[in-house]
């Protein structure tokens, strides 16, 4: 299941649900991504999410849909927020269930690191100095490319 | 054809979306197209000078800019995602 919305989310109360009445599910890894208020030796006050209407939402549904292909997953639950957020405010949520723990942890990893690269979000953040488009890392990338290195050594 | 502009697309060519009249898209390719758009206006020509860092989807699929436009609808023009 994927989301995208403006209003926050309940961690515990999404991993109740996906979890509800079923009883194949051994392990679930639950990943909240959050607002700092430093980034790059910059005060940030607000950050703006903006995203791609349309392309968002089927962005993250191919992403999900690959890590299904690559673990075990019984289910699994990305919500990605937008508009504007405040140091603390929780901004992704990424939820992996599986029989067995490996493949949980693994495919959360996943599923944030390919979000990170592949779905249309940008952030721009404002604070003392200004506002500014933030740029994209490439650890980031780094960090998406080592899924397609594996994947290729398979 | 709609015209999208995300992130600081939008703040340099000061517009989120437009409507342009294309025609040949059978043989125009993105890169065409940003060529003709860089060379509308001073804003235009700033969001597309270093072409690195242009990411364009066709019909909200990524493309690399040699794909030919054809049948598309609406294109997207932004900047590598930084979500997450």
């Amino acid at each position: 299941m994927v989301r995208v919305q403006t209003e926050d989310f309940d961690p515990g109360a999404e991993m109740d649900k996906l979890v509800a009445g079923r009883t194949d599910i051994g392990a679930t890894v639950t990943f909240v991504g959050h607002m700092r208020s430093r980034n790059e030796d910059r005060d940030v006050e607000t950050m703006t999410l903006e995203h791609y209407p349309g392309m968002a939402e089927k962005a993250l549904s191919e992403i999900e849909t690959e890590a299904h292909k690559r673990w075990p997953l019984q289910a699994s639950t990305v919500i990605h927020r937008v508009g504007p957020l405040k140091p603390g405010d929780r901004i992704v949520l990424v939820i992996t269930a599986s029989a067995h723990r490996q493949a949980a942890f693994e495919a959360a990893a996943f599923l944030m690191d390919w979000l990170k690269t592949k779905a249309p979000f940008w952030k721009k953040e404002s604070g003392p100095e200004g506002e500014s488009w933030v740029s994209s890392r490439s650890t980031d990338e780094d960090a998406a490319q080592r899924w397609t290195a594996s994947a290729k050594s398979e | 054809m709609k015209v999208l502009y995300f992130a600081w697309f939008r703040d340099r060519i000061g517009m989120a979306e437009e409507e342009i009249e294309l025609n040949g898209t059978d043989t125009l390719t993105v890169r065409d197209f940003i060529g003709d758009l860089a060379g509308r206006g001073e804003g235009y020509a700033t969001a597309f000078e270093d072409m690195n860092v242009v990411h364009v989807a066709l019909d909200m699929q990524e493309v690399d800019h040699d794909t030919l436009i054809g049948g598309a609808s609406e294109i997207a023009f932004y900047p590598p995602f930084t979500g997450g």
